[in-house]
């Protein structure tokens, strides 16, 4: 199997703390990988520097074996990198239909034509239909996006990464805030996506991520200290100090 | 050298005007994150309400002074009721700048039909209007009163910031305003005294600085861009980055007077887009 | 909002959007002369300079209202074309279609200047910046009176006449057909470009940059290019102004020009070229009624009319006036 992302020893520190402390690990074809970890672990910080929103003091980053460390998000995302985001960022004053063909024009070189017709263009119409049908939100494509329920919302941050064609996909507790009753779409839609693209999913709610993912990395103080199938997780005392609070007495690092 | 040391004076002068009157909209930047473009307007409100005390009443300096400054405050606390307090920390910076650019043009409109085009004069007591004699050459006694009164400004707000109770909620909200009201403070009256504070510095400027920004309609317009760089370039919500950013551009603004006074304000301007630059988040660092 | 698609959703119409525009467009110009000739028979000047304007009003909605930039330096762009126009016209490039050509050029090129310092930055340093270039162009045209005449204008600017068939009269019948075809052939265009990928995904920017940038897009240069694209609409404006004129002043590059074109702007509503339009023509006439008869008023009523739209229309006119026009019609009104 191909590595699709690889972390090695990836580093970062604002002034003197470290918020991540040489975490690594790698993302082949096909993985379904749950990133959990208590409040205040670094997860968040660690989608960053994956995304480049946030640069490492050390370490290095690999997309598809070409270091990316250094590159600009938007070269990250034209190679496959895509992410969503825990708090919802839509283009709000758009329709969904547009909020979608955005990132179908992006990725098919379409975006700087200047005479063109945009979300209406007949191939990246089909492509958001298909995706919205994916979606189930087909009957929305023409409504802003401040009407539509805030689980909606979050499947459009997920139809917009779907746009992009990830090749990794980082979703960044991609239920956070939906209501009971419509979390269920959400799950869905996270079970049909693309068997053949690396998934990092960041998430609170441990009983999602063990059902959703075939390996769990936990990540205390910035550390990982834990990497494994989720049912040696829950066996693991490392993990379990964590989640208990005396975590400082077991911290070692974790095997990359 | 003597070149050096006038330039170095005058900037001086020109910089503690503006201290005075941008420190306020500084403090309600970064209080309550307005967009203020009308705070010229209200310094200029003071300057009106000076002269108007000075020559047709005939009343003293430091009597007009402080008219001007009670008189300023309460004619605009009604205004902070009506039209400030709805743009608060939430609105976007669009709606800011209309209602105030819009506040700003119907000041200068009232104030061209009370007061005409012309500009009013400011008379300065004897003792400060003279020249006084200080060694190397004769600066007007009046500088004295401004630096003075600008030292004095920055002393007494860092004294209400820093050591009352006031002041302690001011930082705090402007720390967390959420976290603020949740513990009791009313932020709504924090908000308008901070306004009244802002209001009454621009008034106290507005009069003090009239001989070097001289009152007429357009004061609104004209020196407006002026206190906005202020606090942009010091930083919203800081003293030391007004001061700072004050002084830098009293002395780019004079130098430009003294060295190429053809080109105008070409150099200040020049200089702003560089300290923008070079310094995106201000100069000391302050957030936004 | 974004009517024109929300109401798509019924698929009224079967021909592109851009058929629709260019049919807009024209039918814009055909109304507006009707009822400039009309209205104003006697004052084609009048006109002439409502549609200079206008073009520096659309310029503005295109970084304002389709990108987010706040910005009160835009008669800079404005300004810079017109007294670039004054200096061809008076070295010998006379002809009228070349001048404009002229204005679009040297309005682009400060539009990217322009773009390149403004767009670096968001917020107040943003808003300081614009200001800061604009009084910087407004202090170089004072100072460089060679190419400007200073406070005195830069005066004998006579274009020859247009298509060597109609002369730039007294009347002012060629410059307002000259500028009413530029504007018709300015909306054209401009509606369709605010529709395209490109429009969209400003519009997208101004949303969100972040999310933008999310989706692979370079922001900076694309901010850029938008503002040459308004350097050059802009220059429409100052080009139109010069040759119609015959002078250009300092009040061209002026802070009052900037913050004017910013409330004509509101007036009529940011991110609509319809809205920017109809604010442009609305307040101009206006002021040309109100304005002449009581010129200290003026201020007065602009900050008041101002004040109350920030507080009851904060979308602009134009949109109060569509959305009545919804309600009453029950069908679409271009947004």
């Amino acid at each position: 199997m191909t590595d699709l992302l690889r972390l090695a020893d990836v580093q970062m520190a604002f002034g003197g703390l470290r918020v991540t402390q040489d975490v690594s690990f790698t993302l082949r074809a096909g993985d379904r990988v749950g990133l959990i970890g208590p409040n205040g672990a670094g997860k968040t910080t660690l989608v960053n520097l994956v995304t480049g929103n946030l640069r490492p003091t050390a370490g290095r980053i690999l997309l598809q074996n070409e270091d990316i460390t250094h590159s600009s998000i938007a070269h990250r995302v034209r190679h496959g990198l895509v992410r969503t985001f825990q708090i919802t960022r839509l283009f709000r004053t758009l329709t969904v239909a547009d909020n979608v063909a955005l990132p179908v024009l992006q990725r098919r070189g379409l975006a700087s034509r200047v005479m063109s017709s945009a979300t209406e263009r007949p191939e990246v119409r089909a492509e958001w239909m298909e995706i919205l049908g994916l979606l189930g939100l087909e009957k929305r494509a023409y409504d802003p996006i401040d009407v539509l329920a805030y689980g909606e919302q979050r499947l459009v941050e997920i139809a917009i990464a779907l746009a992009l064609k990830p090749k990794v996909l980082l979703l960044d507790e991609p239920a956070a805030g939906v209501p009971h009753e419509e979390s269920h779409r959400v799950l869905d839609a996270i079970a049909a996506l693309p068997r053949d693209i690396a998934i990092l999913m960041i998430e609170h709610d441990i009983d999602l991520v063990f059902r959703f993912a075939n390996r769990v990395l936990v990540l205390a103080n910035g550390a990982l200290i834990f990497e494994g199938s989720p049912k040696e997780a829950t066996l693991d005392d490392r993990v379990r100090s964590a989640y208990l609070g005396s975590y400082a007495d077991a911290r070692r690092p974790a095997q990359g | 050298m003597t070149t050096i040391l006038s330039i170095a004076i005058d900037a001086l002068a020109f910089g503690m005007v503006l201290f005075i009157i941008s420190v306020g909209l500084s403090v309600m930047m970064g209080l309550v994150r307005v967009v203020n473009l009308a705070h010229g307007a209200f310094a200029m409100i003071g300057g009106y309400i000076a002269s108007t005390m000075l020559v047709d009443t005939g009343a003293g300096f430091a009597l007009s002074l402080l008219v001007a400054v009670a008189g300023t405050i309460a004619i605009l606390m009604p205004v902070e009721y009506l039209l400030y307090r709805r743009i608060y920390r939430n609105a976007d910076a669009f709606t800011q700048i209309l209602m105030t650019i819009g506040l700003t043009f119907l000041i200068i409109g009232i104030a061209n039909s009370a007061f005409g085009p012309t500009s009013k004069p400011i008379p300065l007591p004897a003792a400060l209007s003279g020249p006084l004699d200080i060694g190397f050459r004769s600066v007007p006694a009046h500088y004295l009163l401004v630096i003075g009164c600008g030292a004095l400004t920055a002393l007494a707000l860092w004294f209400i910031l820093e050591k009352t109770q006031f002041g302690t909620r001011i930082r705090a909200s402007v720390d967390n305003a959420a976290m603020a009201e949740a513990l009791g403070i009313r932020t709504e009256i924090l908000y308008a005294a901070a306004f009244a504070l802002a209001v009454g510095l621009a008034a106290l400027g507005g009069v003090l600085g009239a001989q070097l920004l001289p009152i007429e309609p357009y004061y609104a317009l004209r020196y407006m861009v002026v206190f906005l760089v202020v606090v942009s370039v010091g930083g919203a919500g800081s003293i030391l980055g007004a001061i700072a950013a004050s002084l830098i551009l009293g002395l780019a603004s004079t130098l430009g007077k003294y060295l190429a006074p053809e080109y105008g304000d070409f150099f200040f301007y020049l200089t702003v887009i560089l300290v923008v630059f070079i310094f995106p988040h201000g100069l000391l660092g302050a957030r936004e | 909002m974004t009517g024109t698609a929300a109401s798509r959703s019924k698929g009224l119409s079967s021909l592109p959007d851009w058929v629709r525009g260019e049919a807009a467009a024209l039918a814009l110009v055909a109304a507006f002369a009707l009822i400039g000739y009309g209205l104003f028979p006697d004052d084609l000047a009048l006109l002439t300079r409502i549609i200079a304007i206008a073009c520096l009003v659309l310029s503005l909605d295109l970084v304002m209202g389709y990108c987010g930039v706040i910005t009160l330096g835009q008669a800079a762009l404005y300004g810079t074309s017109a007294y670039a126009v004054g200096n061809a016209c008076i070295a010998g490039i006379t002809d009228p279609v070349a001048l404009l050509g002229v204005g679009i050029v040297a309005g682009a090129l400060t539009g990217i200047v322009s773009g390149m310092l403004i767009t670096r930055f968001s917020g107040l340093p943003q808003l300081v910046i614009s200001i800061a270039f604009g009084q910087l162009v407004a202090a170089l045209a004072n100072k460089l009176s060679a190419f400007t005449g200073g406070s005195d204008g830069l005066s004998g600017i006579t274009p020859s006449a247009l298509f060597g068939v109609f002369d730039f009269d007294l009347v002012g019948n060629t410059s307002f057909g000259f500028s009413l075809a530029v504007l018709g052939i300015v909306m054209m265009l401009l509606l369709r470009f605010v529709r395209s990928p490109f429009g969209l995904m400003c519009r997208g920017i101004r949303d969100d940059a972040l999310r933008a940038r999310m989706i692979g897009t370079s922001i900076y240069p694309r901010l850029i290019a938008m503002y040459a694209v308004s350097g050059a609409v802009a220059g429409v404006g100052g080009a139109l102004s010069a040759i119609n004129v015959g002078v250009v002043g300092l009040d061209s590059v002026s802070f009052e020009l900037s913050a004017e074109a910013l409330v004509m702007l509101v007036v009529g509503g940011a991110g609509s070229l319809w809205g920017a339009l109809f604010g442009a023509i609305l307040f101009q006439i206006f002021q040309h009624i109100v304005g002449a008869a009581s010129p200290f008023q003026w201020m007065t009523i602009v900050g008041l009319v101002l004040v109350a739209i920030t507080l009851f229309a904060p979308k602009g006119l134009y949109s109060v006036i569509r959305r009545g026009l919804m309600k009453i019609g029950r069908s679409r009104v271009p947004s």
